[in-house]
């Protein structure tokens, strides 16, 4: 047997989308009961240099650290990044008009219509854009007439696309009567494969691999690719490769919950381990039905809806290559069918089980990188904080453990956790948004493991009480 | 303390899951007739 794989590679990417917000799930569902929210929404949505300067924004970029987040006063949203830029170390920042362009580019089914005007805008905007590809630009097409777009949106049942407040497209259905293939759902999946190929086309810009290398791509993101007879039939991760020029690879989804890229990165690492493949590719796209989903709690506040940005993950999985950071498979936490529900024994299948079998301890590991919810997005609304309430827990085990005394449990949050910095966008705050900072970390000889946990909400779907998770520790190699 | 009582059973995800709650609840004479768990994040 092989050794253990690596993370070879890793891009995230954010994208603000102020125009998008009201197709998020909830604030489209309000909107529609009460239309004078639409005004008050967009009263409180940010200008893009308002969200790139948005401290957890650098942070989830690789601009700052957790660290750095940590040090910052707030409300966050108070105190701007000075000089922040759209180029993070470990990704980029896109504007809205921009990725107009590649929403449709991305689009095979005539989904998308934009003005001739607006058009000749998004075509100015990525033809020199380092992502954009030739095949991108010719997609662009000439534009349709606002008359036809504004029939569509009255009479067809076309949703009216904004820039800025203004409408400046459409975005079609593609069946009279198939609800899996009306305008939202088709502009909340559209939307997830745009933002997923461009950072993946960021991945492999920084990998410094061709497009033709992977040889599979799976997808973590959270959207139901399907018609009526097949609602969620998937396979995201192929129309991305697709896009991506990926001509030899292929690709499959896997879904769960939020804690989807834990699964796939387990899943495309033990792909790579038994050499089945050499290159495997991960990846997360921006999930629109999450925009604005806790806008209520922001305008209770008077403060700015803070989802507004998709955010975008991706890793490139190779075997070992003696330098880049290890996902050590005997190390995988999973929470089983038999297992209890209750936090403490989640808990103890996702975090204590896994070290044990490394003969490490709670405390064995330099950090803990759970799910990275940004609180100043959850508070507000009355949904807790996260991070926080996890690292508690975690630290009341190693307590009874033993391993740390019952007074040093908020040490032990400090030292081995960090504060939540991700999007809310349901799988994107999975843990590996800090799988960027441990690689940069274990490169510079300051870490030698992090552990990555991510819990699932499996009972959403009604389909069982069940709760879900998986974890897995990721090693400095050469450094255990 | 719950004899006779109808109950509701609202579970959160990182918190106490719904089963959980109507198990308790029901040992303590509770009525449970609709649990359920969600995710408010």
């Amino acid at each position: 047997m092989s050794s253990n794989p690596v993370v070879k590679a890793y891009a995230y990417m954010l994208i603000h989308t102020p125009d998008f917000v009201r197709y998020g799930s909830k604030p489209y569902r309000e909107i529609i009961k009460s239309p004078e929210l639409a005004e008050r929404i967009a009263g409180h949505l940010r200008p893009f240099e308002d969200a790139l300067s948005y401290p957890p924004n650098q942070v989830f970029l690789g601009s700052l650290h957790p660290e750095d987040l940590a040090a910052t006063p707030e409300p966050w949203w108070k105190h701007p990044v000075a000089g922040a830029t759209g180029e993070g170390a470990y990704g980029r920042f896109m504007d809205q008009e921009a990725f107009y362009a590649f929403l449709k580019a991305s689009d095979q089914f005539d989904l998308v219509w934009l003005t001739p005007e607006f058009t000749q805008r998004v075509r100015r905007r990525i033809r020199e854009h380092p992502l954009a590809a030739e095949v991108d630009l010719s997609s662009l097409g000439e534009g349709k007439a606002i008359e036809i777009i504004r029939q569509a949106i009255e009479k067809e049942g076309s949703l009216a696309l904004y820039h800025q407040g203004e409408v400046v497209g459409s975005f079609q259905r593609h069946h009279d009567e198939d609800e899996s293939l009306q305008a939202h759902i088709l502009m909340e999946n559209l939307t997830t494969k745009a933002s997923g190929a461009l950072v993946v086309r960021e991945l492999i810009k920084r990998a410094g691999i061709a497009p033709e290398e992977p040889e599979y791509i799976l997808s973590c993101s959270e959207e139901a690719v399907g018609d009526r007879y097949n609602r969620g039939g998937g396979n995201m991760a192929k129309a991305v490769g697709e896009m991506c020029g990926m001509i030899n690879a292929s690709g499959s989804d896997t879904k769960a919950f939020c804690a989807g890229p834990i699964y796939a990165m387990v899943h495309g690492a033990s792909l790579v381990k038994a050499e089945v493949f050499e290159k495997v590719i991960v990846f997360g796209g921006g999930c629109m039905a999450k925009l604005g989903m806790k806008f209520a709690g922001h305008l209770k506040h008077d403060m700015p809806v803070l989802e507004d940005v998709l955010a975008c993950i991706a890793f490139l999985i190779t075997p070992d290559d003696g330098k880049s950071p290890i996902i050590r498979l005997d190390s995988v936490g999973k929470h089983n069918v038999g297992d209890g529900s209750s936090q403490q024994e989640i808990m103890t299948s996702l975090v204590v089980k896994p070290l044990e079998r490394l003969g490490l301890g709670i405390t064995g590991v330099d950090k803990i990188a759970t799910e990275m919810h940004n609180p100043e997005v959850t508070v507000p609304q009355g949904s807790g904080n996260v991070p926080l309430n996890n690292y508690k827990l975690m630290g009341a085990l190693a307590a009874i453990r033993g391993e740390i005394d019952r007074t040093q449990i908020m040490n032990f949050v400090k030292e081995k956790g960090m504060p939540g910095f991700s999007p809310t966008q349901g799988h994107i705050p999975a843990a590996v948004p800090y799988l960027g900072h441990a690689a940069e970390a274990m490169d510079r000889g300051q870490m030698k493991r992090a552990l990555f946990v991510a819990k699932g909400s499996l009972f959403l779907g009604r389909m069982s009480q069940l709760s879900d998770g998986m974890s897995f520790v990721l090693e400095k190699n050469g450094g255990a | 303390m719950f004899e006779g009582k109808y109950v509701v059973a609202l579970g959160e995800r990182d918190g106490v899951p719904g089963p959980t709650i109507t198990e308790v609840l029901k040992a303590a004479g509770a009525n449970v007739v609709s649990q359920v768990t969600e995710c408010f994040v």
